[in-house]
């Protein structure tokens, strides 16, 4: 005997590692079993303002939100359609009234649940009351690991000291805890100390990811975009702590894909194995997705299923497999490992949804983003532009802070 | 570093009583027909045996009575059912997904 836990995809496959982390490792483009995890993003209201939210720019507002008797309709069609897991994000999940109901009914139809939160509208209580209602797991974002960067990038007076007292309460309640810290130009410098935030925190888990941009953060890019000399020192950063911290700290690493050679495998691929639902209800393949203007989405408020939706709306298929490529992807031997990259990037800077991710080499336009990032990088601005419903506010003033250009 | 680590790190051994954390859950699937365990940002898939082994894993149970309740059952020899089961727990361990019921406290 030899027990082994393997790569649990929808098509068990390949079981070589013993503890594999579930996920499709080949081609199964005519299949597309229902993903194993589900973005729930129950609002777009926030308290913070962060520069680079993944939201769009186009923000759902509070009245066209799905009600609780939807949202709860949702969770039991999900489970009963093979999701395992729910991942209830935002906008800030927390300001929804009705968090610890819906984590409740999560549970009771055996949900898997994962809070994904700003943190800082949590009392002990309301933790507390998330934690009986079943709760998992809890991400806590972090803007840096001191104040005056960290309430400065997300918009709040006094975010930064929230999050570390709610950080607390979660360990407290013996919840597990991911540190989840958005880094670009303007905070890279504190990344040793975030990781030490983390230790010191007792989570579970890090996410180091680098800002990606589209929506917000492609309108801040210049004041987000690191510098190559970051780059390298974040990555040896990284996988020092990786090595050193083994067994205490699990780190994931998000890498900016704009000084990449290859694009980065988007959602695993449009329509693969990943899709969320926004606050007013839509289906998407990307949280980012209604980036892409002019794509048509349907909603769990229509008369189709979402399972329906998801083998057969336009949207879905539209990028799915390989069909659809242009050149260079479509001769490409990586066709089916990168999938092309990311759709909402190649329309953030192509315009067409269709092209080849700008982020891969073999795109025409590859070298002049590149280009691009890198003076950006060095000569952009370091004011911010703060997401908000009014399509953006534009920092007050010039920050005077040191260490932004480069490491 | 803080008095909070000492929970992580854990060394499986003979006298360990392991058990799975509250964040990671041991499931059967439905839809796909098969054990799941449901951790954070996870799913695994453990085989058949690891099941077994993780059902056997009840936080009063040490490691010994485990291997005991598999040697009783299974033909292969107790030495290599011992070291496989050792080491799918410490690599369940070394990915956070395994803790250890706590000395007694009443």
């Amino acid at each position: 005997m030899s027990p082994t836990l393997t790569d649990a995809s929808p098509v068990f496959a390949d079981p070589a590692d013993s503890l594999a982390i579930m996920e499709r490792t080949r081609s199964t483009a005519e299949t597309f079993g229902i993903p194993l995890a589900v973005l729930a993003e129950l609002t777009h209201r926030c308290p913070l303002q962060c520069p680079y939210c993944s939201n769009p720019v186009e923000l759902d507002r509070g009245g066209t939100e799905l009600t609780t008797d939807e949202w709860k309709k949702v969770l039991s069609e999900l489970a009963e359609i093979g999701v395992l897991q729910i991942h209830f994000s935002g906008g800030e999940p927390t300001a929804r009234k009705d968090i610890v109901e819906l984590v409740q009914h999560a549970t009771d139809v055996g949900l898997y649940s994962n809070l994904i939160t700003s943190a800082v509208l949590l009392t002990r209580d309301k933790l507390s009351a998330l934690a009986d209602a079943g709760l998992c797991h809890v991400q806590i974002s972090f803007q840096g690991n001191e104040p005056v960067v960290a309430d400065r990038v997300g918009g709040l007076k006094n975010g930064h000291v929230k999050k570390l007292e709610v950080a607390k309460w979660t360990r407290e309640l013996d919840l597990p805890l991911t540190v989840n810290a958005v880094m670009h130009r303007q905070n890279l410098h504190q990344l040793p100390d975030i990781i030490q935030m983390a230790v010191d925190l007792d989570a579970d888990r890090l996410e180091v990811a680098n800002v990606q941009y589209y929506g917000w953060a492609l309108k801040n890019r210049a004041a987000l975009m690191p510098t190559i000399d970051q780059i390298d020192e974040t990555s040896r950063i990284v996988e020092d702590a990786q090595v050193r911290l083994k067994g205490i700290l699990d780190i994931d690493y998000v890498v900016p894909d704009y000084y990449a050679l290859r694009p980065k495998k988007c959602m695993g691929g449009w329509g693969r194995q990943f899709f969320n639902i926004s606050p007013a209800g839509k289906v998407l393949p990307c949280h980012a997705a209604e980036t892409i203007t002019g794509m048509e989405f349907e909603s769990v408020r229509s008369n189709h299923s979402i399972a329906w939706i998801w083998q057969n709306s336009e949207a879905f298929n539209r990028y799915r497999g390989t069909g659809w490529m242009p050149e260079p992807c479509r001769s490409c031997e990586f066709k089916e490992v990168d999938f092309g990259g990311c759709r909402c990037q190649a329309f953030a800077l192509t315009g067409d949804a269709g092209n080849t991710d700008p982020a891969c080499t073999l795109s025409p336009v590859h070298a002049e983003i590149f280009k691009m990032a890198e003076m950006e990088s060095t000569e952009g601005r370091d004011r911010f532009i703060y997401r908000n419903f009014n399509g953006g506010t534009l920092e007050v003033e010039e920050p005077h802070l040191d260490s932004t250009h480069g490491a | 570093m803080s008095e909070l680590r000492s929970n992580r790190r854990i060394s499986v051994s003979a006298d360990s009583k392991p058990v799975l954390p509250r964040h990671a859950k041991l499931k059967f699937d439905e839809t796909r027909q098969r054990w799941v365990i449901l951790a954070p940002e996870r799913v695994l898939a453990p085989d058949d045996i690891a099941v077994e082994i993780l059902q056997l894993c009840d936080g009063v149970r040490n490691v010994t009575d485990i291997i005991d309740l598999l040697v009783a059952k299974y033909a292969a020899p107790r030495d290599d059912i011992g070291a496989d089961v050792v080491a799918m727990l410490q690599d369940l361990a070394d990915k956070g997904f395994l803790t250890q019921a706590r000395e007694k406290t009443a």
